[in-house]
């Protein structure tokens, strides 16, 4: 008791100014003060100049006439639709361009990620170079180079380049087959889904009998055999209801069949030719960051080159790798505002066109910032939950 | 004694490694050609170099045109058209700064270099005063140069004139001071160290603010006709530089143990980094205007360089955080049984090992910031890319390899940048591997 009270003592001679606690809680309410008054001024300030331009703020705008076109829809839009509507195909196109890119940057990425690994001097250089060129030039040069260099500078749709495949490349884009669904083709994409159930529900049960019996089953060629067999038998059996809407020549541009932007090329490329150099770099530190001990040991208990790959190495390698992967797919996700440069209608082109239109500044960089925020969020929280299921379960 | 003429006396001579394992033959063989697998890929990688690198190279040098006045000498040529980049060059450095004041770009071009190259080699001497120069120094000669200084400075309160200006200024340093002192006397501290801080810091930014009011004669350039290169540099460092500090005290709220601070922290940094840069930038030329109280207009370069440096400064706070965290906790502890104050123990102890830690994370930042300046064309701002962009449409030198080259040229500037940026930092790195390593 003696030595507390005086302690007391000591601390009521020291000055309330040096309590870090009073300090802390001084220096907290002059940050709100400060932060306050700031957005005190931001929005009298904002009022007052909106006033003054005669605008409304409000989101009324949203149901107005756009009066422009969109090059690429996967909704229906016309001029006639309201700004609103156009707002939803750039957010639309923003996610096409997104999950495209995702996909062939990370089978591009670990392809040259694996490469940079590989003990094959060659192919191991050209990893290298492919990761030291790209990712050190700067992704909006990249996306000029393809559109404008590139894609831009293809022949005109009259000397277009024929692919193999009826597939013909030109200046207005690629044009390529169409297959149409008539009706009864709805059978084989009930075949499809019931294959894929199939699946899941033999590989359950292909686990439980490795576990119970130590037998395995050959999983991969049933699947295959399933994913293509069931369909086929279903395709067979209604006689093939799939016609095909072949691109034709008319005038001056093609008509009919499936197109694709030189826009949308552009960007998708350089998006994932970019980001690919990122993520092979994160696959290599993944794998390598595995250690060979747990080569060495799978190796000693008799597991061959490829189920020591596939049980032992890449399950822990994943752990290494989810997460910086998760923030390079936020980032091709973040990147792909850059269309705006090129005018692939994503959601920040189309909403900088109705800017321009409209001069609803803060309601379209509102709607840009709450659209790529929630992007974000939601892809931090699947991460999040992703990592505790794949998290190392120590005892 | 039996004679074992069987027996060997002496170690038998080496045997010399068969000649297929050493040498060039055995290194081929081992590296390249192993298994049938290995020499498929062998020969794929020698393909895809065959197809890739003869035609730049071809491209680039063997059918590239040198010299010439306009595109009369480039049409027909399928290579790269250098002598367009060499009559644009001009332009892709100082954008449309005016020619004759273009020494005044050069000149603090040259002041950067002498100042960073010593900097950067470690065994050169006078580190501090070259600290000093660079921080202290050269911002305030160079935005002289480059702007023209000349700087009006107006009263808020009495008039608008300069004297009213600076009998404010005088104003509000006293009231300081006053502040200052009151709190220490509150303290029943000495209040000499307060004041000293005070006074000095006005003092600097009183002679900051009376040498870039100063005329020297120096012709205005509007930031209008800035473009290329400085623009792209300005951005650049100017980012570097307001970043790392921002990025440090935003690491350190994050990490504090008030609440509100805190909180106000991670709100900053998950709302930037959350978002693309190209809609800060649109929110920093469309909305910082509306922001601001009427008749206050802020440069556009400056409204982007705000943009660009709070977005750098939450990326760049994550690294340092990470670096923050790696620090073991004893270190802080010990810090603090040394009876150091909160800023001792992160200026001394843990700041110099945390921020050692996250250097390649540091200059990965400093990359992506470097690369990112790029964005500022779409804003309307004529960095070294927007120059190139727009010389395109130049009738004079347009021709089919006009983009290319083009294109190839700023690549190869922008890569160079970089690339030196990842070269130095793996430097620094390993020669500040201190004590980690065994």
């Amino acid at each position: 008791m003696a030595v507390q009270d005086t302690m007391g003592a000591e601390s009521a001679r020291a000055s309330v100014f040096y309590d870090p606690k009073v300090r802390g809680i001084f220096f907290q309410i002059l940050l709100i003060a400060l932060l306050v008054f700031f957005g005190y001024q931001i929005v009298t300030n904002t009022i007052a100049n909106l006033e003054r331009q005669n605008i409304a703020s409000g989101f009324q705008f949203l149901n107005t006439t756009a009066g422009f076109s969109i090059i690429q829809s996967l909704i229906e839009y016309s001029e006639e639709s309201s700004y609103g509507t156009g707002l939803i195909v750039g957010f639309l196109n923003t996610l096409l361009i997104a999950f495209i890119g995702i996909i062939l940057a990370t089978v591009l990425g670990f392809i040259i990620g694996i490469a940079r690994l590989s003990p094959n001097w060659v192919i191991s250089r050209i990893a290298y170079v492919y990761i030291e060129i790209i990712r050190n030039i700067p992704l909006l040069l990249q996306i000029f180079f393809w559109y404008f260099a590139v894609l831009r500078a293809v022949p005109n749709p009259r000397n277009s380049v024929e692919l193999p495949g009826d597939i013909f490349l030109n200046n207005r884009g690629i044009f390529a087959p169409k297959p149409i669904f008539e009706s009864g083709s709805g059978l084989a994409g009930i075949a499809l889904l019931v294959a894929i159930a199939a699946i899941f529900f033999i590989r359950h049960w292909a686990h439980k009998r490795q576990e119970a019996t130590g037998q395995q089953f050959p999983i991969l060629w049933t699947a295959i055999g399933l994913l293509i067999g069931l369909p086929l038998i279903a395709l067979i059996v209604t006689g093939f209801p799939i016609g095909v809407d072949y691109p034709e020549l008319k005038g001056f541009n093609f008509v009919g069949g499936l197109k694709v932007t030189p826009e949308f090329m552009a960007l998708l490329l350089a998006l994932a030719i970019y980001t690919a150099a990122f993520i092979a770099e994160i696959v290599r530190a993944g794998i390598l960051a595995v250690s060979h001990g747990q080569t060495e040991a799978s190796h000693a208990l008799g597991l061959r080159q490829g189920p020591t790959l596939r049980l032992v190495i890449i399950p822990q390698a994943m752990r290494v790798i989810i997460p910086p992967l998760t923030s390079q797919y936020l980032n091709l996700t973040k990147n792909s505002s850059l269309a705006v440069a090129i005018a692939y209608p994503d959601l920040v082109s189309v909403g900088g066109t109705i800017l321009n239109q409209t001069g609803q500044a803060i309601e379209i960089i509102g709607i840009w910032m709450v659209v790529y925020l929630s992007l974000s969020l939601l892809t931090s929280a699947f991460m999040n939950w992703y990592n505790q299921r794949m998290a190392l379960v120590e005892r | 004694m039996t004679d074992y003429a069987y027996v060997r006396t002496e170690m038998a001579q080496e045997a010399p490694p068969p000649a297929s394992e050493v040498g060039v033959f055995g290194w081929v063989r081992k590296n390249l050609f192993s298994s049938w697998i290995n020499t498929v890929l062998t020969l794929i990688g020698i393909y895809l170099i065959w197809i890739i690198v003869p035609p730049i190279i071809e491209f680039a040098f063997v059918n590239a045109v040198w010299t010439g006045e306009n595109r009369e000498a480039c049409v027909g040529v399928h290579g790269a058209c250098w002598a367009y980049v060499d009559a644009y060059l001009p332009q892709f450095i100082y954008g449309r700064y005016p020619a004759d004041e273009r020494w005044r770009v050069d000149l603090v071009f040259f002041l950067f270099a002498i100042g960073l190259i010593p900097m950067l080699i470690p065994s050169v001497p006078f580190k501090r005063e070259n600290i000093i120069y660079m921080l202290a120094v050269f911002p305030v000669v160079a935005f002289i140069l480059l702007t023209g200084g000349d700087f009006e400075l107006s009263g808020f309160v009495f008039s608008d004139s300069t004297a009213a200006f600076w009998i404010e200024y005088l104003i509000l340093t006293i009231v300081l001071a006053a502040l200052v002192y009151a709190m220490a006397r509150a303290g029943e501290n000495d209040p000499r160290p307060g004041l000293i801080t005070v006074v000095a810091i006005m003092a600097a930014i009183a002679i900051v603010l009376g040498v870039v009011s100063i005329d020297f004669g120096l012709e205005d350039v509007e930031t209008d006709v800035w473009g290329g290169l400085l623009v792209t540099l300005v951005i650049a460092i100017t980012g570097i530089a307001a970043s790392l500090p921002l990025g440090i005290a935003f690491a350190l709220g994050r990490r504090s143990k008030l609440p509100i601070i805190r909180l106000v922290s991670i709100i900053f940094i998950e709302f930037w980094r959350g978002v693309p840069l190209i809609t800060v930038l649109f929110m920093s030329s469309v909305m910082l205007p509306l922001f601001l109280p009427e008749g206050v207009t802020f440069d556009k370069l400056l409204r982007a360089l705000i943009g660009v440096a709070l977005f750098a400064a939450a990326y760049m706070a994550e690294v340092v955080r990470g670096g923050l965290q790696a620090i073991p906790k004893g270190q802080y502890e010990g810090a603090q049984a040394l009876g150091l104050s909160y800023w001792q123990m992160m200026g001394l102890i843990v700041l110099p090992q945390a921020l050692k830690l996250v250097i390649p994370g540091i200059v990965n930042t400093f990359i992506g910031l470097f690369k990112d300046t790029t964005l500022v064309l779409i804003i309307g701002l004529f960095d070294l890319l927007g120059m190139v962009q727009s010389s395109f449409t130049d009738p004079n030198w347009s021709t089919p390899t006009q983009s290319h080259t083009g294109y190839m040229f700023a690549a190869v500037v922008f890569w160079v940048f970089c690339f030196g940026m990842s070269r130095y930092s793996i430097y620094m790195e390993n020669r500040l591997h201190t004590g980690h390593r065994r």
